[in-house]
């Protein structure tokens, strides 16, 4: 009997500070597993956000950096402009990446910088308690909006991954879903790919994993997943929107 | 030995920070600094270094602080609205010991202000600017073999107490042209230990366990206690830097000098002048320049004080910041008087004589 | 043999292991660990197939398959 699965080694023995059921969690394992099956552990860093996933520097089994809120592809940029024989990724949650961080994640994106960005999609800022996030969906009620959000008063959800589909630049951009295990196995062959191009130094890549919040949507962990099949699939459509490594992949 | 140049200040700084081995650099445009970032876009490449516009000011400091992360020496560079922007990325920088050096050429503010020089970027350059207990060491050249010969102090410094390092210049010094004499550039043997000082901490290649390390650049702690000791350490670098990085110029200090004079940088060269032509007139008037403004040379002012003088007198352009730490140096011996222009104007050598005179 | 096993110090009962598992092998524990979570345990050894939808869609990397 062998071990056929258990904790990568790209990630440190501490326990994730994340809710019970949130996928947090599997986004993580997924990377660090990449990270091992690629054997760049060593000679990859990356970058921690500001929000949930804030203490990401210590989870990863790599050298981390710790960057000022949405400033992580800024930081990414540096450190690979640095030293661009490394790995560089950052990991960042929606109101990091998509309000704060939208100028940042843009430019990194446009530059084609050669790193890989993993974008947390779960509606809500989960960290400071259940605000609106730009990807909240009409209607949710959040902290910030406890009427549901007005989508004629402040707009509607921003996609990224539409968004940075715009550029010419990027080299790879996958949306994908962390809602059951299918959709996690499915999940990690994106991952895979987008580190596989960052080792071979492709392009940008990126991966938007839409994700869930039971703490801040109020919802246990298998509800919660039904809660985003129903609101969050229809608008956020999962599937690849750019992979440059693959023949009519280039937009 | 070096070359004597004929050269605008801008250039010169960037220059002077290639030949000290830096390799990237991360900017972005404003006026009076454009031709700093235009002169490392078209000098970087040649060197094999990295130059990269980026899309603001905020997020040129943070890739600063990504490539200093990774152990490199990295430069920005900017003017007042521009510095303001980074004092996020720059209390981050200081908070999470990271070398770096930032070039502030001031202009007129606040807000957007104008684009003439000015000086009024002192409190936020000295005093805070970003949030938290963290402190830069400032330089503040005069002249543009000043600026040029601070790159390399800069980095020095930065690489030694691992601090951001801030060079205070202003649009006048950025702007003109005088002579530079160049340090020789970096060897590669120099260049290699300079890229290579920081392993001991920085993001770098990895091996497996047991000499697997995880190397953090990070300013966060959520734990008091241990937050507490982290701030206390670089409570403890800042007054090593205190002790022994101060630096300042006398001129003309003597016994029995009449008035004391403060003021830096682009101030300091006007009021020179004005000494000199009281000199003439038989009156002697000593200046006290700082160097760094912090550290700041209160001991130097405070000692400067011989019997004669009676009074002194700060010129700024800005209305009145530096003033405060000379009425600290001084403290209360005898009256401080001030004069200070803003709004970019510069004051003349005849307004400077008829203040240092006012009263005495 | 396939085998799961739960690490209870990791487990913090989340319950989608349970909900992923095809033989429906994996309960909570009566036992709660350190931070008070009924853990995952499996009671049914012999029927587990080795199929690792439990690890994959564990949050906090607490399940060891072994085949």
């Amino acid at each position: 009997m062998k071990v056929i699965a258990t904790r990568p080694k790209s990630l440190t023995d501490l326990q994730f500070t994340y809710c019970p059921g949130c996928t947090h969690g599997i986004a993580h394992r997924l990377i660090a597993e990449a990270m091992d099956e690629l054997e760049i552990r060593n000679i990859t860093m990356g970058v921690a956000p500001v929000g949930c996933s804030v203490f990401a520097y210590k989870f990863f089994n790599c050298d981390m950096a710790e960057a000022a809120h949405g400033r992580a592809p800024a930081l990414a940029t540096g450190m690979k402009r640095a030293k661009p024989d490394m790995c560089v990724f950052t990991y960042q949650g929606d109101g990091d990446l998509a309000a704060i961080g939208t100028a940042e994640i843009v430019h990194a994106a446009n530059r084609g910088e050669k790193i890989t960005v993993f974008f947390v999609n779960n509606a809500i800022y989960g960290m400071t308690g259940g605000q609106m996030a730009p990807t909240t969906i009409p209607g949710m009620k959040t902290t910030t909006s406890p009427y549901g959000r007005d989508e004629q008063d402040i707009g509607y959800p921003i996609r990224v991954c539409e968004l940075l589909d715009s550029l010419i630049s990027p080299y790879f951009i996958e949306r994908v879903s962390l809602l059951s295990p299918q959709e996690i196995i499915k999940a990690k062959k994106a991952v895979l790919k987008a580190m596989t191009y960052n080792k071979e130094n492709r392009g940008f890549s990126f991966v938007e994993f839409i994700s869930t919040c039971p703490t801040n949507w109020g919802l246990d962990p298998i509800k919660a997943r039904e809660w985003a099949r129903e609101n969050m699939i229809p608008l956020f459509k999962v599937g690849n929107f750019r992979d440059k490594g693959v023949e009519g992949g280039n937009k | 030995m070096g070359e004597k140049v004929l050269m605008k200040g801008n250039e010169a700084v960037a220059e002077a920070a290639l030949r000290a081995g830096c390799r990237l650099y991360f900017a972005y445009p404003i006026t009076p600094q454009s031709e700093l970032i235009e002169y490392m876009a078209k000098m970087m490449p040649k060197v094999n270094g990295t130059f990269v516009q980026a899309e603001s000011e905020v997020a040129a400091i943070n890739m600063v602080y990504g490539a200093s992360g990774a152990g490199k020496r990295v430069m920005t560079s900017s003017s007042s609205p521009g510095i303001s922007l980074k004092m996020e990325g720059l209390s981050y920088i200081a908070g999470a010991n990271l070398p770096a050096v930032v070039v502030n050429v001031q202009r007129g503010g606040p807000g957007l202000g104008d684009i003439q020089p000015a000086q009024g970027d002192y409190f936020q350059a000295t005093k805070g600017g970003g949030h938290g207990d963290y402190k830069l060491i400032v330089l503040a050249p005069s002249t543009v073999q000043e600026f040029a010969d601070m790159a390399d102090l800069a980095f020095n410094l930065a690489d030694k107490y691992r601090n951001p390092v801030m060079i205070l210049s202003d649009g006048l010094i950025g702007q003109m042209m005088e002579p530079v004499d160049f340090k020789p550039p970096k060897t590669d043997a120099e260049l290699e230990k300079i890229n290579n000082q920081h392993l001991d901490w920085c993001m770098c290649p990895n091996e497996d366990e047991p000499n697997h390390h995880h190397h953090e650049v990070n300013s966060l702690e959520l734990d008091p206690v241990v937050l507490e000791q982290h701030v206390l350490k670089l409570g403890q670098k800042y007054e090593e830097i205190k002790a022994k990085e101060i630096r300042y110029e006398e001129y003309n200090i003597n016994g029995d000098n009449e008035v004391l004079v403060v003021a830096f940088g682009t101030a300091s060269r006007i009021v020179k002048s004005a000494i000199d032509e009281l000199k003439q007139e038989g009156r002697n008037i000593g200046l006290i320049r700082p160097i760094t403004v912090w550290p700041y040379p209160y001991q130097a002012i405070n000692k400067a004080l011989h019997k004669n003088i009676r009074k002194v007198v700060v010129f700024e352009l800005n209305l009145g910041q530096m003033v405060e730490d000379v009425k600290l140096a001084v403290n209360g011996k005898i009256p401080v008087d001030f004069l200070g222009k803003v709004g970019g104007i510069l004051f003349t050598p005849e307004e400077a004589k008829q203040k240092i005179l006012e009263g005495i | 043999m396939p085998r799961m096993t739960v690490d209870p110090n990791y487990c913090k009962g989340c319950g989608l292991c349970i909900e992923a598992c095809p033989k429906k092998i994996i309960r909570f524990s009566e036992d709660i660990n350190a931070k008070g979570y009924h853990y995952a345990e499996c009671f049914d050894q012999e029927s587990c197939i080795g199929c690792k939808l439990c690890y994959t869609t564990c949050p906090d990397v607490a399940i060891t398959v072994e085949k």
